[in-house]
């Protein structure tokens, strides 16, 4: 067996008010690509910003090569020959390539900078990583993938036996992440360890040796890939036993689609975020996005709502041709979307009850456009009554609401612009179990009632599968499955998303 | 095209711009008046902004990394005042009131540096602060103007040092030249400097790359309220007097220049030499002034005006054709490399 190279022992780590590790273990070899998985909030980057000096820990060691440390900052923990490639790009995009990668370690002639040998050596470190370019120009003259092998030989350069990649491929193509491999298992033949951090399945099986799951900051266990089923894998990050999959609770009416159809997406897709989608969605329908996160359900989304424009495909909204290039584009054909973040993308802490309800509709009648006050509280009052959110007054401030009745706010926000597409991102993200099927309910009674359709998007298969009548899977940017009626079960997700195996 | 593309993309375009300018606006002088020809004219526009450049290489320092510092012309009045109140009132040797300003307006600027970093504040806020005490300061030493008559100090002053027997410089433009010559050393071969344009860069980046950015930052602020100081000390080797009102407005001359001169407000671009022709410029308009006879100097103010609207226009122009040009090559260099590793 080969030695271990670090060990972390008994982490653990407290924000206020959440433990965001507790006693988790991690051991590294060398010589071997190890991948953390878990979902979201799972402690992933809790663990790598702990073992990378940005987070300070609060009880557990950490042993390198079998000693003690403890980095408390990121120059330190490169120092201990720790380092790290971000998702997004951690460089400065106004200095030379060149001087990127080596930044900090210059190489100095008489006390000053040597710049001929520092273009010398970073072009022959590219080189080693099979990237030929111009290292005298400016990093803004390149792409995003060659930005990723930049840094990546800045870390490699920098310390050379512990190299972890946060996401390093959610940027990149089929060809540069396959080139990105090529290097990665080359440090590995280095006798490097490598911790890599990863949404796509595929690519951890693929690249990786061994896995280590966490979920709600506990560990879950570590596993060796070939000895780990994807379906178990996907099992053990949403915490769910196969037995527990298996005998999914009854499920409640659901909504019943009309025939017509409301907006059909035929091959649509953006580079870099989504490849070849289709989506029908009928009147009255409420459809679910599955997925793990980063697996494009989010992402279609921004597609249908003109957040990002499509370079693929095209969108037929009541029949009509239809290119929806902005939010407001999407709006007129009326077509809502409540964002996954609440907190930076959707309230607006200092307006009242009142007035984050009105803006949406404010927004797609033109800013110029009074809407007399009385109308104003007729529609609020409407609002608070259909939803039932609980506020003292329709003037309250909507940052002294429960997180619960914010997202109504929201909600009721897009259901005064009349709308005849709801998409919800993570509407029950961290609200309580009451105000969740509350929610939920809401989905159905307004596909059913007003015949609305309703896109629902959630990382929890169990409200997904209680509330959808049609549940479209993703997986790597990919539509995997599409179930319908009784097809929808957690297991069928799960299976969907393991591609087939368990 | 692909010579201009190159050219508009390259970090030096802004810097031939200027210079560009710089040489027609001279050229016109040389054209419309006789006396604009003697190499002495030239020589005047270093003796004369002495002090701007000096307090501009200071500010260009702060605008590097996406910052500002408001208090640079009233560091530079308190610097004036001092040294006339310690060699005129109290009778301290220049040898010794020099350093010592040098020394206050250091601190000073270590001291705003200090806060705006330890506490995340606007630079904007602390420095309009500072120039808000600096001035005030300067008043309740005396509000008065004191002439300074240290016989030492004024045979410095009216030093004449020859350049190649074509005219003279005097030895604040002397001191001008040495600090602009350090700067640009400072940036372009230390890791301080180039420290200084990764933050600009990026900050988050380059801590995260490990380097010093709390330090580095007040140091920057350090070296900012250093220059101011150094500019005073210039100031009033010209004026030979402290008094409350030097230096006012001078925050927003220096910079202008360095805007003018290629640096981005945004942080991590500036060229210590487009520096150098930004002060130059404003000088040159002065002198067309001084030579037309009739008109008011307040058309320097006027012109550098429009000036900074078109300069920053065009830095947005070459902002966005340097994403053009970046997002087109990401095209061209993906497009040969899917073809062979698709046998």
């Amino acid at each position: 067996m080969a030695n271990v190279l670090l060990e972390m022992r008994q982490i653990d780590k407290i924000f206020p008010g959440v433990r965001a590790l507790s006693k988790v273990d991690f051991t590294l070899r060398a010589g071997e690509i190890h991948s953390l998985m878990g979902e979201n909030g799972a402690g992933k980057s809790t663990l790598v910003k702990v073992l990378t000096g940005v987070y300070g820990r609060d009880g557990g060691t950490i042993l390198l090569d079998g000693k003690e440390t403890t980095p408390r900052t990121t120059k330190e923990a490169q120092e201990c020959g720790i380092s790290t490639v971000y998702q997004e790009v951690n460089l400065c995009s106004n200095l030379t390539v060149a001087e990127n990668i080596f930044i900090g370690r210059q190489p100095k002639k008489h006390g000053f900078i040597d710049w001929t040998t520092m273009n010398k050596r970073a072009a022959e470190l590219l080189q080693r990583l099979s990237v030929r370019i111009d290292v005298t120009k400016t990093l803004d003259h390149y792409p995003v993938a060659v930005q990723q092998m930049i840094a990546i030989a800045r870390a490699v350069d920098v310390s050379a036996r512990i190299l972890i990649l946060d996401e390093p491929t959610s940027s990149l193509d089929e060809q540069e992440t396959q080139k990105l491999f090529t290097i990665i298992r080359q440090l590995k033949k280095q006798g490097m360890g490598i911790i890599f951090i990863s949404h796509f399945l595929d690519q951890v099986y693929e690249l990786c040796d061994r896995i280590t799951v966490l979920r709600n900051g506990k560990l879950i266990g570590a596993y060796d890939v070939d000895k780990l089923p994807k379906f178990e894998l996907i099992a053990k990050m949403v915490g769910k036993s196969l037995s527990d999959v298996q005998d999914f609770e009854k499920r409640e009416e659901k909504s019943q689609p009309s025939e017509e159809m409301f907006l059909e997406a035929s091959h649509i897709g953006c580079t870099g975020s989504l490849v070849d989608m289709d989506v029908a969605i009928h009147k009255g329908e409420v459809i679910g996005f599955a997925g793990l996160l980063g697996s494009g359900r989010t992402e279609t989304a921004e597609l249908l709502f003109g957040i990002h424009e499509i370079t693929h495909g095209a969108i037929t909204v009541n029949g009509k041709k239809m290119h929806i290039k902005e939010p407001m584009a999407a709006m007129k054909q009326k077509i809502a979307f409540c964002p996954e973040d609440r907190k930076s993308s959707g309230i607006i802490e200092d307006l009242s009850v009142r007035e984050n309800i009105i803006l949406a509709m404010q927004a797609k009648d033109g800013m110029f456009r009074h809407i007399p006050y009385k109308e104003q509280v007729k529609i609020t009052d409407d609002c608070i009554k259909l939803l039932n959110i609980k506020v003292s007054s329709r003037e309250q401030l909507i940052r002294n609401l429960s997180g619960g009745n914010q997202q109504k706010v929201i909600i009721a926000r897009w259901l005064a612009t009349q709308p005849e597409l709801l998409i919800l991102d993570e509407p029950t993200r961290g609200i309580d179990v009451g105000t969740k099927s509350e929610i939920q309910k809401m989905a159905i009674t307004l596909a059913k009632k007003r015949g609305m359709c309703v896109i629902f998007i959630s990382s929890e298969m169990d409200e997904m599968v209680r509330t959808c009548t049609k549940l479209i899977v993703l997986r790597d940017r990919r539509k995997v499955a599409e179930l319908e009626n009784e097809d929808i079960s957690s297991e069928n997700v799960m299976r969907a998303i393991a591609g087939g195996e368990g | 095209m692909k010579f201009v593309n190159n050219l508009i993309a390259s970090k030096y375009f802004s810097f031939f711009v200027t210079v560009l300018l710089f040489m027609i606006l001279y050229a016109v002088g040389i054209m419309t008046y006789k006396g604009f020809m003697r190499p002495q004219v030239f020589f005047n526009l270093f003796i004369d902004n002495a002090a701007l450049i000096i307090v501009t290489v200071g500010v260009t320092f702060t605008l590097l990394i996406a910052g500002i510092d408001l208090s640079v012309g009233a560091v530079l009045a308190l610097t004036c005042m001092m040294l006339a109140y310690l060699m005129e009132n109290t009778g301290v040797s220049p040898a010794l009131a020099v350093p010592a300003v040098l020394v206050v307006g250091t601190a000073f600027g270590a001291f705003q540096g200090y806060i705006i970093t330890k506490f995340d504040l606007q630079p904007f806020i602390i420095t309009l602060a500072g120039m808000f005490f600096c001035r005030g300061l300067t008043a309740v030493i005396s509000r008065d103007t004191i002439s300074i008559s240290n016989p030492f100090y004024v045979g410095i002053a009216s030093a004449r040092i020859g350049v190649f027997g074509l005219g003279f410089v005097s030895v604040g433009a002397v001191v001008a030249l040495l600090v602009l010559i350090v700067a640009a050393i400072v940036l372009g071969y230390t890791k301080l400097g180039r420290t200084i344009f990764a933050i600009g860069g990026n900050e988050s980046s380059a801590s995260l790359m490990g380097l010093p950015v709390f330090k580095t930052k007040v140091l920057v602020y350090t070296i900012s309220g250093f220059c101011s100081a150094l500019g005073g000390i210039a100031y009033s080797l010209i004026m030979l007097t402290g008094y409350n009102l030097h230096g006012l407005g001078m925050e927003m001359d220096a910079i202008a220049s360095s805007v003018i001169g290629g640096t981005l407000l945004t942080g991590g671009v500036a060229f210590i030499p487009g520096t150098l022709f930004g002060v130059l410029i404003q000088g040159v308009i002065l002198t067309f002034i001084t030579f037309q006879g009739t008109l008011s100097a307040w058309w320097t103010k006027i012109v550098i005006g429009a000036l900074l609207c078109v300069f920053i226009i065009m830095q947005a122009f070459i902002t966005a054709h340097k994403s053009r040009l970046s997002s087109k090559s990401s095209l061209e260099q993906t497009t040969p490399k899917n073809g062979p590793a698709n046998p």
